[in-house]
């Protein structure tokens, strides 16, 4: 297993250990507000992630926004297989939560520092639920 | 968390596998925000619809309806992604509707009555001060905990379903006093009048401010708001700010005092919304292509008294050649308004009446945009003009009255 570079320590997870690529949003989520369920590509107008695609990434995104579809949508992208590998929230909202247990996606909440100083698109980063921790294993 | 007997003994599978499965999700949820114990819940409100659950959501339904899961507590469906009688005319994708009528079908198999509306507190089921509900979408959530002092967080569509097998739901968020308290306030020097107005005000609230757990308390509203001001004003702080609950001096329950909305936290911040901060929301919208032929008042559905303010501003116009305009509203304000005439003048005027769905989730909804040539999509919805965003429109507020005069001269105001 690769020594991190940086580990933080999250307040609340869930999930399976998760480990990838990052992909970080100085702007809040929702993939029904942002996200084009068919194929995984963030394309609200304007996202600072517009045209990124999610599918096995780990994202980082300060806030949660609106909405109760993510209950039903992470697991529709989840059987479509365009999902990210996990989401890593500052804040989230229930919704995000139920929808990711109920697609066994893995997501924590509550970052020490704001993760996004830390941590670029492009490193790759590993999550894991059990210790509540993020670890940035390599730069881009 | 600790569990009772019967929730036990729902956990051991004594209740069948639905119930088991639905417990452990609940728990699952529970664990995450350090619930100690499930609080028993008497409504519930669930989304399900084949566009926000594809196939995926469709198998699971279709795997329950088999397994006999049934719900035990009230529960009732939102909005969904067709109004049937207008697949055609908006030529939305008739597997897609054949599997929503199957999607429909397995939900009553489970004792869900499919509604199909969100403004289920106006319409449906007013639950009472300190009443544990679990409900969704956003907009009747806010309302619940906000304008009825009942108690209840998001609930998605799965999550929503297990409560109505276990009848109760983990106790976090808020369910509990502690997250129900005013966290900053918003004193309002703004004199608000039309719902886009008080949309416009909930924008400036929740985009700056986006936290479940953040609770504004607003001070300086000079006379009663009507329930579909809190309606506007609710749904657009839930969608910007992704809030649950806000409080109004003098007007919520929770709220008969600054004092008592605070209940003991010291506000992080005290924002001020004057007329100014109004106009401004309203001027930061674009139209680039100068193209006003899509005009929308929707999300959340309209009431009765909305849809007649509405037949009045159409009455004895035309919605002008190659515009298209929608209103959207439940079963029951539709038969109202047929009744009462209503229906009748929005239609003679050109305005298209969807029943049971909202437009931001119609199914097909990016393709009908293409092929319409809708590039904008201008609504009196706060909510609408944030959440329809992903099937690339660009969005603009306006005013109620602005938007019934872009629809019927085709010029943009």
């Amino acid at each position: 297993m690769s020594t991190p570079l940086l580990t933080f320590t999250v307040d609340r997870a869930f999930g399976p250990v998760a480990e990838g690529e990052a992909v970080v949003s100085g702007e809040g989520f929702s993939p029904r507000y942002d996200l084009d369920r068919w194929t995984g590509v963030i394309t609200k107008p304007g996202h600072p992630l517009e045209g990124v695609n999610i599918r096995d990434k780990i994202l980082f995104f300060p806030t949660a926004k609106g909405g109760i579809a993510a209950g039903w949508a992470f697991y529709d992208i989840k059987v479509k297989g365009i999902a990210p590998k996990a989401l890593v929230f500052g804040v989230t909202n229930p919704v995000m939560v139920q929808g990711a247990v109920f697609a066994n996606l893995t997501i924590t909440e509550g970052w020490p520092c704001d993760l996004r100083e830390c941590i670029k698109t492009g490193d790759t980063v590993r999550v894991t639920p059990a210790a509540k921790t993020i670890e940035l294993l390599a730069r881009k | 968390m600790e569990l009772t007997a019967e929730e036990q003994a729902m956990v051991d599978g004594a209740l069948g596998v639905p119930v088991q499965r639905a417990i452990e999700l609940q728990i699952e949820v529970g664990r995450f925000y350090d619930a100690k114990r499930f609080v028993p819940v008497t409504n519930v409100h669930m989304m399900g619809d084949i566009e926000v659950m594809g196939d995926g959501g469709l198998e699971h339904l279709r795997c329950l309806a088999e397994q006999h899961a049934r719900c035990v507590v009230n529960i009732t469906t939102n909005a969904r992604c067709f109004d049937f009688a207008h697949v055609d005319s908006l030529k939305q994708d008739q597997r897609e509707a054949e599997k929503e009528l199957q999607l429909i079908g397995y939900l009553k198999r489970m004792n869900v009555m499919t509604t199909d509306t969100c403004i289920n507190y106006q319409t449906l089921y007013q639950p009472h001060l300190g009443e544990h509900v679990a409900w969704g979408d956003t907009g009747t959530v806010i309302w619940a905990n906000s304008v009825c002092g009942a108690r209840s967080n998001f609930e998605s569509g799965p999550a929503a379903m297990a409560a109505a097998m276990t009848q109760r739901v983990p106790e976090y968020g808020f369910h509990l006093d502690c997250h129900r308290k005013g966290t900053f306030v918003v004193d309002v020097q703004a004199e608000l009048d039309d719902l886009a107005e008080w949309g416009a005000l909930a924008k400036l609230v929740g985009e700056s401010h986006q936290s479940y757990f953040a609770v504004p308390v607003f001070t300086g509203i000079n006379r009663a708001p009507s329930a579909d001001e809190l309606k506007h004003l609710g749904a657009s702080l839930a969608s910007y700010g992704s809030m649950a609950m806000f409080h109004m001096v003098g007007f919520t329950p929770e709220a008969p005092t600054l004092e008592a909305a605070l209940g003991g936290n010291r506000p992080v911040e005290t924002m001020t919304i004057g007329n100014a901060d109004i106009e401004r929301v309203f001027a930061s919208y674009r139209n680039p292509s100068g193209s006003c032929n899509f005009v929308v008042f929707s999300g959340p559905q309209l009431s009765l008294f909305e849809m007649k303010y509405l037949a009045g501003l159409f009455d004895g116009r035309k919605v002008c050649g190659g515009t298209t305009v929608f209103a959207t509203t439940n079963n029951g304000v539709l038969s109202a308004a047929r009744k009462l005439g209503y229906a009748r003048q929005l239609e003679d005027a050109g305005v298209t009446i969807l029943e049971g769905v909202c437009v931001y989730i119609l199914q097909n909804l990016t393709q009908m945009r293409a092929a319409n040539g809708w590039t904008n999509m201008i609504s009196n919805s706060a909510k609408i003009v944030n959440t329809i965003t992903a099937h690339k429109f660009n969005t603009i507020l306006r005013r109620t009255r602005d938007c019934v005069d872009i629809a019927c001269t085709g010029a943009f105001r």
